[in-house]
């Protein structure tokens, strides 16, 4: 066999690919189930923090800022496996699913507080005073005057966080999570053919590069105008 | 001693594992010495070739840093590691790795210098080169010194993820920090060595959020 042939046999098996082609469907759905959940709890429990940051209790701001500078310097593997391995010992054990699908959540809410937090900052304080005298409760200012325009702000930064974070999904592969990497590397070890390797990476280009798309059209549509 | 403490925290086992750690944690400083520069300057390539303006290549750039800021970084790894044999290449691991940080972080600085350069206004160039510098001279002494202070803290935030993934690393048994504390927990059945190495992530990692948290916070106030 060439070195052509023989890389296309590798990578490229039509047969290899026919055969465990269920099986990165299978990934693909768990993998956009778990993204999903992520980005709901993730980007409600940054905004609630944000929101909650905003009211301005000492303590409660201290707790927020070290659970966000915490989840933000943990790398999100070692938060998976403390989550999935080491928590176990102390008698609370969960499933894969759920070590991934947490982790990536505190994460992900950690970073869209701080994105939240930067909108909410963003809006002059002017406003907040012009809001009030009008009569508007320190939520209603909050929920008709600031949020709104703060939201805008943080659409490009969140976006960019939204996919990485979701990208993460693969770290589940780690703790056995059937989602497309491990379905994908667990057949390719199977099959003793790198195609269902190629598959998955595949798979991963058709779910996210038109999410990156997105994120790059976002970008330029919610720009800051200076 | 409280169970919790003694499977979480435990002295002797913390006596015993720190050495390994340590080597770890060299091994983690050491793989980011390499990859952060690398992605650097790889990013730095991606955006000067983007500002000749040529259409045609544009396009490609584009393609290529969509294609790869869409691919998890641990997809390309295990691509490139484990679907290396089934070409008969022997990959070393470092090397492995290297060339998958490569590329997922050369598009990820590449749009930051781009976005940096972008913020230059034209004239700044114009104006460069009608005193006699060269194209390159511009790039290199006007444009450049600017664009990377706008956009110094998006390449610190940058590498403070490209920091934080080394971790998957341990993916492939690469001795970084992550895999060694890992493999000592196997050994000691205790959850010490990753609690343990958590923390040093966190020693190490927490000053960037603050300085990002600060870089942020002093941009926004000078907005307002």
């Amino acid at each position: 066999m060439s070195a052509w042939d023989r890389f296309v046999f590798s990578f490229f098996n039509g047969e290899v690919a026919r055969q465990y082609l269920p099986a990165i469907l299978d990934g693909m759905l768990l993998t956009v189930g778990l993204a999903i959940l992520i980005v709901i709890a993730g980007v409600a429990v940054g905004l609630l923090l944000a929101v909650l940051r905003s009211s301005g209790f000492g303590l409660l701001n201290l707790l927020i800022v070290v659970f966000a500078d915490v989840m933000r310097a943990l790398p999100p593997l070692v938060l998976i496996i403390l989550l999935y391995f080491a928590l176990p010992l102390a008698g609370v054990s969960m499933s894969a699913f759920a070590a991934t699908w947490l982790s990536l959540t505190l994460v992900l809410a950690a970073f869209a507080e701080e994105i939240f937090w930067a909108g909410i900052l963003a809006v002059p304080k002017g406003q907040w005073e012009a809001a009030r005298s009008t009569g508007l409760s320190r939520l209603q200012t909050l929920g008709h005057v600031v949020l709104p325009q703060a939201v805008r702000l943080t659409v490009p930064p969140l976006t960019n966080r939204i996919i990485a974070t979701t990208k993460g999904t693969a770290l589940g592969s780690v703790v056995a999570l059937s989602e497309i990497l491990n379905q994908a590397s667990s057949s390719a070890s199977l099959a003793g053919n790198a195609t269902p390797l190629t598959l998955g990476a595949a798979a991963y280009l058709a779910l996210f590069l038109p999410v990156v798309i997105l994120g790059r059209w976002v970008e330029t549509r919610f720009a800051w105008k200076r | 001693m409280s169970d919790l403490a003694l499977n979480f925290f435990n002295p002797t086992i913390i006596g015993k594992v720190w050495p390994f750690l340590l080597q770890g944690f060299y091994m983690t400083l050491l793989l980011s010495a390499i990859v952060v520069p690398l992605g650097l300057a790889g990013g730095l390539l991606v955006a000067m070739l983007h500002s000749l303006g040529m259409r045609w290549l544009n396009w490609l750039l584009m393609a290529y840093v969509d294609v790869f800021r869409a691919l998890p970084p641990l997809v390309l790894l295990i691509f490139i590691y484990f679907g290396a044999p089934f070409l008969d290449l022997d990959l070393p691991k470092l090397l492995a790795v290297a060339v998958a940080f490569l590329l997922n972080t050369s598009s990820y600085y590449g749009e930051v210098f781009r976005a940096g350069i972008e913020s230059i206004p034209a004239g700044q160039a114009a104006a460069a080169r009608s005193t006699g510098l060269s194209r390159w001279q511009t790039m290199r002494w006007v444009i450049l010194p600017q664009a990377t202070r706008n956009v110094l803290p998006d390449l610190i935030s940058n590498t403070l993820e490209v920091i934080k993934l080394t971790t998957l690393a341990s993916v492939v048994a690469l001795p970084e920090l992550l895999n060694n504390a890992r493999q000592a927990q196997s050994l000691t059945y205790n959850a010490t060595p990753i609690v343990l190495a958590a923390l040093v992530y966190l020693a190490l990692l927490w000053p960037i959020v603050r300085l990002l948290s600060r870089l942020e916070h002093r941009s926004l106030a000078r907005r307002n």
